[in-house]
Order: structure tokens, then sequence, then C-alpha cells
């Protein structure tokens, strides 16, 4: 699960990371008064930024013609009317794909002085399954275009969990980024919090880009301008307060109602859907879509031990992509039985009133039965007799 | 014959009374493994009885380890609890783990792994289908099966398989079986993040064990450890190898089901995979469908 950066930055202040003062506004009214506020307790100019769960948000462009979701104004009205130019409307950005993202909150935050930006990312390194924190001079770039480039400017420590992230490891990090005297202390304290962020919330990923070295009444010091969260979904189940983050407007509709049925589905370009048992299998029933010459239009797991029910709701939910030309059911029944698949595949396609080419592949336990209910059934559906033949045939049905 | 696990192994199962437990032990005891304790704090004293046996349950992994000389445990618990279940095996001096669990925390993982180093304990999984090391009967009994997968698909043999996925191992297993073709041992290592066996640990086993004549590796998107197999078997490995990578349609950034399986920071594409697959030597499978005449192929 992801969150938004100002909820992002709100976790990480509370974990004692300095972010710069801001509120979440979701009207230009309330955009013209938190940025009111700022101006008052001393700050001259306000930046207006688009609370979308994507990146490159600056050089995005609004569907209605409007450049970049972020933008610093030096006074409340131009706020308002930024504000009121970005609510509702469409973002598209390098990560959001050419459909964007529809900008509903906006985060309304005290601009700051630059000096100087980094990196800095608390991650898993799975090589040892261990936490790693990452950091960099070369903030605000693309960290992968930097690995790639110039990878010796990545000071990496690695975390003994037994223990967490010592001081004197955050110091080095701190010394790395070229800070020096007291900005020492106050990089470590900073890398610190956002370690802790990253252990006691369960975080996936905790990415601060950039970390900004700030200047403000000739006093420097430490801040992170940007924060970046994803959270272990797994874990969740220990964390209600950010399970009450998540943000439904983010999600496709579709991967909502199957998490509803503790269904995998992730949505796709293509135009043949799939319904497969196992993760692992669904990822290669798309891969074989594809070889064959079609494109597989999600990723379906309905579990390795899948429900009439489960199934039939799988059903539901592929029929409403309007892009589906095709559906293929790949099913390995290792231990499920095959005709209780059957059954359910027979009581959707009826309920459903399917009328798109459907190819089934069922294999394992009680087979047999589970082929003959298919072919009592009466359905002009298609039997594949093994992976490759299942493939073929719907990519068939569908270019034909 | 076989790694890990053999006819004889004494199994015990965390998590016996629970319905999944409870369900599995069932088919592990009608595929003639050797299913010799429960454990579920709180109901020691209790018996298990399925078919005419009768497995005592035990409140500790420590004390059905001693009443029973169990050496292999299958971790059925709630994934909240699994962590403790696992360690408690560890502590108790197991020789084998395997953790069914799916959706353990990823934190919870990486204090185990923490916690197991140095211990004498081998874990495999979490989130896996666990390990079968086929029999001489009807349908593979007599075999040893922990874990979650169909007894019957397997035939007893000299093809080890070793997968992160449960279906797409049952694909292989069934595409050999099909053929005629038996297995050594099929282990299932699981599709979380941080696992207890990685697919360059079981091809070390195979490639020692002299039951085994062939490896089929399958992997997926996410991490590196297909790449690190990979790079051990172009230097070491003296049996044939045949793989699968899952994923090459996945999107980047995507969690494809299992926790493990996302391409993340341009890393862990099936790509890459499949050019080190090649690099080392390793039969590549155009399609799933092929996994098993790939190998074959080559034999």
């Amino acid at each position: 699960m992801n969150v938004h950066e100002f909820q992002a930055k709100q976790l990480l202040a509370q974990h004692g990371v300095a972010v710069p003062a801001g509120e979440m506004c979701d009207n230009p009214e309330s955009a013209r008064t938190a940025a009111e506020k700022l101006i008052a307790s001393g700050h001259s100019r306000v930046v207006v930024k688009s609370q979308i769960h994507a990146g490159g948000r600056g050089k995005g462009v609004f569907k209605s013609g409007l450049q970049g979701g972020v933008k610093v104004c030096s006074n409340p009205e131009e706020v308002f009317v930024n504000a009121r130019a970005m609510l509702g409307q469409t973002l598209v950005t390098k990560q959001t794909g050419p459909e964007g993202r529809v900008v509903n909150k906006l985060l309304i935050e005290a601009a700051s002085s630059i000096k100087k930006e980094f990196y800095l990312a608390v991650l898993l390194d799975r090589a040892v399954s261990r936490p790693i924190v990452m950091a960099s001079t070369e903030g605000g770039m693309d960290i992968e275009e930097v690995a790639a480039r110039t990878p010796e400017k990545i000071v990496k420590e690695s975390i003994d969990p037994a223990v967490g992230m010592m001081p004197y490891q955050a110091r080095k990090l701190a010394a790395a980024l070229g800070l020096k005297g007291e900005l020492i202390a106050a990089g470590a304290k900073l890398t610190l919090g956002v370690y802790r962020t990253w252990w006691e919330l369960d975080a996936t990923l905790v990415e601060i880009n950039p970390l900004c070295l700030v200047e403000a009444g000739g006093k420097e010091s430490l801040i992170a301008l940007d924060g970046k969260i994803g959270f272990d979904d797994n874990a969740l189940y220990r964390h209600k307060d950010i399970q009450a983050m998540r943000d439904l407007n983010e999600e496709a509709p579709l991967e909502i109602e199957a998490s509803n049925y503790q269904l995998n589905y992730i949505k796709l370009d293509g135009n043949i859907a799939c319904l497969v048992n196992g993760a692992g299998l669904a990822m290669a029933t798309m891969d074989i879509i594809q070889h064959f010459g079609g494109s597989p239009a999600n990723f379906l797991d309905v579990g390795g031990g899948a429900s009439e029910e489960q199934v039939a709701a799988a059903f539901k939910i592929i029929m409403q992509d309007p892009n589906v030309k095709g559906i293929l059911v790949n099913i390995f029944g290792g231990i499920m039985d095959c005709n209780v698949i059957a059954t359910g595949i027979v009581a959707a396609v009826r309920e459903t009133g399917l009328n798109l080419p459907l190819v089934v592949r069922l294999e394992g336990n009680n087979v047999v039965a589970g082929q003959k209910t298919l072919a009592e059934s009466g359905l002009t559906l298609i039997t594949g007799d093994s992976m490759a033949d299942a493939a073929r045939k719907v990519v068939k049905a569908v270019t034909a | 014959m076989g790694i890990l696990v053999k006819p004889d192994t004494k199994v015990l199962i965390q998590g016996i009374t629970g319905s999944f437990g409870a369900r599995h032990a069932q088919l592990s005891i009608d595929y003639g493994t050797q299913v010799v304790a429960g454990v579920t704090p709180g109901k020691g004293g209790q018996v298990f009885e399925h078919h005419g046996h009768r497995v005592p349950i035990f409140d500790t992994v420590a004390e059905a380890k001693k009443q029973t000389g169990a050496t292999a445990s299958a971790v059925f618990v709630p994934p909240a609890f699994a962590a403790d279940a696992i360690l408690e095996g560890v502590d108790a001096g197991l020789d084998l783990v395997v953790a069914i669990t799916e959706g353990i925390p990823v934190n919870d993982m990486v204090k185990v792994k923490r916690a197991m180093e140095g211990a004498r304990t081998r874990l495999i999984g979490p989130n896996c289908p666990g390990i079968v090391t086929p029999g001489a009967g009807k349908d593979s009994q007599g075999g040893c099966r922990i874990g979650i997968a169909p007894g019957y698909i397997h035939k007893q043999g000299h093809i080890g398989v070793v997968s992160r996925s449960g279906t797409l191992t049952y694909e292989a297993v069934w595409q050999l079986t099909c053929r005629g073709v038996g297995q050594s041992t099929c282990v299932g290592i699981g599709g979380d993040p941080v696992n207890g066996t990685s697919h360059l640990d079981v091809i070390k086993m195979f490639n020692d064990d002299p039951e085994t004549h062939g490896i089929i590796m399958i992997g997926e998107i996410g991490g590196s450890a297909e790449e690190e197999a990979a790079d051990w078997i172009r230097q070491h490995c003296r049996k044939p190898v045949a793989g699968f990578i899952a994923g090459a349609t996945a999107p980047p950034g995507r969690r494809m089901g299992h926790a493990g399986a996302i391409i993340s920071g341009g890393k862990g594409t099936a790509a890459a995979k499949i050019a080190a697959f090649k690099a080392a030597g390793i039969g590549v499978a155009t399609t799933p469908s092929e996994m098993a005449e790939t190998l074959l192929k080559m034999m």
C-alpha cells in the first residue's frame, strides 16, 4: 500500500524527521487560508503540490493544458488560483501513464531556500535479508539513473536487525554526503528517524528525494522536502492508523473489488483476460498468451485453493473490463476438485451471460469429471489440453 | 534418495488443529508420510485421528521432538504467529522447518533470518507449497510430503525440481510424470522476498545428490536469487539444468501476487534472469508448457 506525500511527511515528522510546515487541502478556499497562515508565520513563498500516488509531478502536465503539478507562489491569491486550476483536473506524469490521475488533494507548504539537495532511502536488501540505508549527493535526480551512471555517488549502510541502525552508521552517511560541523549530528538524527519510520511502520520503502540543506535566517538545517513511503501489505493488520490512510481514488476500481474477494487482480492493457490459480502460474499464463501473439488484459490469481464462489467473483470482475475480447481460464487443481471449479465456471458464465470466446484448461484432481461438467453444460466454450494449446486457441479466437 | 527429506523422515505439524493444517496433515498421512506429532499450544494430550492413525498433540515443539523423535516440521499457523512458530522449531533443534504460511510480514522474516544465523535448522519458505520426496507406491505413495502439494502428481525418479511458485511447480512435476519421468525431490522455496532457502541452496544439494540426474529450476521476477544460482551453475554444476522464468509480461512496480514478485528500480526483470540462465548453459523453456521437454532434450 502507498500513501500520499502529505501522509508520508506526517509519519516522518512523528519519527523526528524535519519536514516543511504545511497542510493538506481539498478546496481552493482552504488552500488560500493555509497559505495565509504560512505567510503570517514568516514564510515568504508557498508551494502548491498535487497529491497523487505517482512521481514526476513537477514536470507533469494537466489534461487542461496547465503545465506542472507543483507551483511556487508568492501570495495567497496565487495559491487560490493555482489550487482552483489543479483540483479535479487530471495530471499526467511519466509515472501515471497517458490516462493520468485526478488531483483531489493538494499539499500547501512553506517554500524553502535550498542550498543543496541529497537523496536518502531505506529499503530491504533482498540479497542479505537485511535493511539497507542508501544516501547520495545526487539529490532530486532519478536514483536509478545515478546507480547506472555514477554508482560511486551512492553510499550504503547495511543494518543488523538485531540492534537496528546505530548512530555511527548514520554519522558515516552524513559525513559521506559532505556535511560538516553541527550538520553531521543533524543529518544523523534525521537519518535515524527515517530508518525508524521504515522499521516501526513495516514499510517496504521510505524515500526522501530530495533531502535538502536549507537556509533560514542565516542558519542552515536539513529538511525532507519530499517523502515517499510504501507499506508491506502483510503487516497492515498491526497498523490500523496506516490502513486508514488508504486512498481508494488512487486504486483501479476493479482492483478494489477484487481485493474484497481476496483475489489478486492487476489490470493490464491487453484484451485477453486470464483467470488462474497461483501467482507463478498466473504470471506464466500472461507470458504464454504474449508468446503466441496475444496480449493479456490482467493478472488474476484466484489462490492456490480457490473456491467456487471466488471463481464466480473473478469472472464478474474480468468481464467488467471493456477491453476484454476473450477469456482464458487456466487451473491446475492440485488438491481442489476440478469438478468444483468447472461447476463454478458454468454457474458464472450462465449468470453473467458471457458472450465472448472462453477457453478453459483444467488439469489435476478429478479432471475427467470437471471436463464432463463443462462438455455437458451446453455452453460454447473451448477446451485446451495444455497451457500452450489453450493459449493458442484463445489468441486465435480473439484475433479471428 | 532425494534431498532434505526421505520416506522415513519423522514429521510434526505446527498448527495441526487448524482447518488448513488438519486437512494437509490428513493428506500427508494418506500419502504415507510419517506424521508423528502435532503441536498446538494448550491442546497437549489430545490426539489427532485419521483413518486409524493416532497422532499425539503436544503443547510445545520441544516436547513433541523429545517424545517422538521428529526431525522436521510443517508450519501452518496464521501469519501473525508464524515467525514465533518457526523460531520455536529452530529452538527445539529440528533439522528442517517448512513454513507454508502465506502473508508473514517481511520484517518478521528479517528478524527470523537474523535469529537463525548459526543455527543447525534449515528453513524452507515461507509462503511455499513445501517439499515432496516421492515414494515407490501407487501415485508415488510412501514418500515424504511436507506441505500442501498434491502427492499423486509425483513419481519416484531422478529429476530435482526447485521453484518459488506452487502451481507452477505442480505444472512442471506433472509434465515430467506424464512423460514417465520421476522426481528425486521437489522443493518449493516460496514467493516471499525473505525466505529461508534460496534456489542456489537447493541446486547445491541436488548437485551433491547421487539420485538426482537433472534439475528443473523455476524462477520469477523480483530479486536476484535466480541470477546467483545461474552464476554458480555456470561454474560448478555437473548436471543438466532447465529453467523457466515467469513474469516476462509483468509491469514494473507492481507486485504480481507473490510479495517477492516485483520489478523495482529496474532490477529483477525476467529478461535479466533469462539472460543469466542462457549464459550459464541452462536450457530455457520458452513457454511454461515446455519445462519438462526442455530438460529431457538435454539429458
